[in-house]
């Protein structure tokens, strides 16, 4: 899958919040995964599942109470470990492009887009002087397909589907190798959901091609022309199969499956009993909802945290699975070919008989 | 019957977001009305609802036509009506526990009696635990605070259910958990619904008949003057 030098490449991170009366929350636990060049990851999940913390991890946007331990690698920094000067100054914007989940909220209400746009353009490129900022904003909102003509509105005087690409061209400027998408189509309508996705999509095709001025620490990472990546983090399935390479399910803080989108979505689908039950939620699937909530990421139960959901939870259950190939599960559903699960204690009285 | 008739309504003087809107649904229909964000959809369902008072136009409530809104409606009226928004954090009240967010409209209505117990046969019926029942909205997740949004709108036993993109900020699993809860509510209660969203795929599965906003009778194009227009410029 990734024979290129992946862009971003997470190993073991965790995150934990340290509450007030000694409560410690697991918001993200031991997550593991790459992202190459021109892939799209799509990190799935409920609502308060971990996946939002694990976007602010890796922009070191957490707050004060936050305590995080693994390694997350794009380039030659460690997100994880950097200081605020270098986050600051050479990773937000610069290595990592944030599409924003609520563009009206992220943009500045008293500004218009051509002003964010040139003081981004200010801050991320060397473009100096009027003119050649003004054309350098006409040319990035024209790569995120924003109409020129919108460029001295306001952004309470753009609809939904305008601001988002607004912010998108603010997120393409410093032409940044990885692209992390929080919720980038909540609250969104199917048409405008299809169309933002496909942009993004086709950001990542596209790639980096060396925008005016990219200059800096943006072009370390090995991105020469090899195309951007693509992180999107999203609870619709739907906008999920419709660009990601990948999928990356999280449950209660930690990835419980991480396989090929295509037999994701299509055959042989999820093996993860929760993953399986989320595409089953799905109004044209069976529509039924998987039973129960899920646990609170402050009081976890030991073992596997789906444990108390799941159909085919046995007393293997009560210690929490590792990650082996693609799923963590004590008993996945059944791999496709020829190969049985290696950790499958289902059983295996049926072997003996035949 | 619940009969939108000609229904002109907005915000902005000589600028209304629904212009001359008719929409009926029968006593138990379940009525997904589809459309792009903007369209005026909300508005439309807001005005069913009795929330906004339309600028022309008559709401027909079983064969009464309905005078005013908001406040100025009559109690039998209002609470014949339960609503759920898209926001959940934006309809509850950030100082309430859950429990008491649940328990709001019978409060308000003064029908103190047996309180908790209709509380707790909610809580039961939406998926809420009695812990979560004691937090408030901070300390849950959307699709926590939803289920008690959920709640709260049935704890009257409304008639009517508006729905207005109940289910967008929702992960597959709750989305499909809510939509079981008020059809069950309707089935034991024969309650009418009108479902705004913007997904035909859920509505189809979800209402008896689903009306997407360019079909509706008699209306004429939104806001063309002045404001923005939504999404006219052509991709790439």
């Amino acid at each position: 899958m990734t024979e290129r030098a992946p862009v971003l490449s997470v190993r073991g991170l965790s995150v934990r919040f340290l509450m007030p009366g000694g409560r410690r929350v697991a918001a993200v636990t031991d997550a593991h995964f790459d992202v190459a060049p021109g892939e799209c990851l799509a990190l799935v999940g409920e609502s308060g599942c971990g996946k939002s913390v694990l976007a602010s991890a890796l922009l070191g946007l957490l707050p004060g109470n936050a305590q995080t331990a693994g390694q997350a690698l794009l380039g030659e920094t460690d997100l994880l470990a950097a200081d605020e000067r270098t986050l600051a100054r050479t990773v937000r914007g610069r290595l990592i492009g944030l599409v924003p989940q609520s563009p009206a909220a992220h943009l500045t209400p008293v500004r218009t887009i051509r002003s964010h746009l040139r003081e981004t353009l200010t801050e991320l490129t060397g473009v100096r002087g009027r003119a050649a900022l003004r054309a350098a904003a006409g040319k990035a909102a024209e790569r995120a397909a924003f109409p020129a003509g919108h460029l001295d509105h306001h952004p309470h005087e753009l609809s939904g589907g305008l601001a988002q690409r607004a912010a998108t061209a603010l997120a393409l400027v410093g032409d940044a190798p990885l692209l992390l998408a929080d919720e980038p189509t909540t609250g969104l309508d199917r048409d405008l959901v299809d169309r933002t996705v496909d942009e993004l999509r086709r950001h990542v095709d596209e790639g980096s091609e060396g925008a005016e001025g990219a200059e800096g620490a943006g072009a370390s990472a090995g991105n020469a022309g090899a195309g951007r990546a693509l992180l999107m983090i999203t609870h619709d399935l739907a906008a999920a199969e419709r660009i990601a390479d990948r999928v990356a399910v999280m449950y209660a803080g930690r990835i419980v499956e991480l396989t090929d989108a295509a037999a994701f979505f299509g055959a042989p689908g999820p093996r993860h009993p929760y993953s399986r039950g989320l595409l089953q939620a799905l109004p044209d699937r069976a529509f039924t909802p998987i039973p129960g909530l899920p646990p609170e990421l402050g009081d976890l139960p030991d073992g596997c945290a789906f444990a108390a959901r799941c159909a085919r939870a046995t007393g293997a259950c009560a210690v929490p699975p590792p990650l082996t190939g693609t799923v963590a599960c004590h008993h996945p559903h059944q791999e496709p070919g020829p190969r049985a699960p290696a950790a499958q204690p289902l059983a295996p009285e049926a072997a003996d008989r035949a | 019957m619940l009969e939108l008739r000609a229904i002109t309504a907005g915000y902005v003087k000589n600028a209304p977001v629904v212009r001359n809107v008719s929409l009926t649904i029968a006593p138990g229909e379940a009525v997904g009305l589809l459309g792009p964000s903007g369209c005026g959809k909300s508005t439309l369902a807001r005005v069913a609802a009795l929330l906004h008072r339309p600028d022309s136009g008559t709401l027909v409530l079983d064969g009464r036509p309905v005078r005013r809104w908001r406040h100025r409606a009559p109690r039998e009226l209002r609470t014949a009506f339960g609503v759920v928004f898209q926001q959940p954090r934006l309809s509850a009240d950030p100082r309430l526990a859950l429990r008491d967010l649940v328990a709001e409209p019978l409060r308000a209505t003064g029908r103190r009696e047996g309180l908790a117990e209709r509380v707790a046969e909610l809580a039961s019926a939406v998926g809420l635990t009695p812990d979560l029942l004691g937090r408030r909205p901070h300390e849950v997740s959307d699709g926590q605070l939803q289920r008690a949004c959920l709640a709260r709108a049935l704890v009257l036993r409304p008639r009517w259910l508006v729905c207005d993109e109940m289910t967008a900020m929702l992960d597959a699993s709750t989305t499909a958990a809510l939509v079981a809860v008020v059809e069950e509510y309707r089935a034991a209660t024969g309650a009418g619904l009108l479902a705004v969203g913007h997904d035909r795929t859920l509505l189809d599965r979800w209402c008896d008949r689903t009306v997407h906003w360019e079909t509706l009778p008699a209306r004429a194009r939104p806001a063309e003057d002045g404001q923005p227009a939504p999404e006219r410029v052509p991709a790439g």
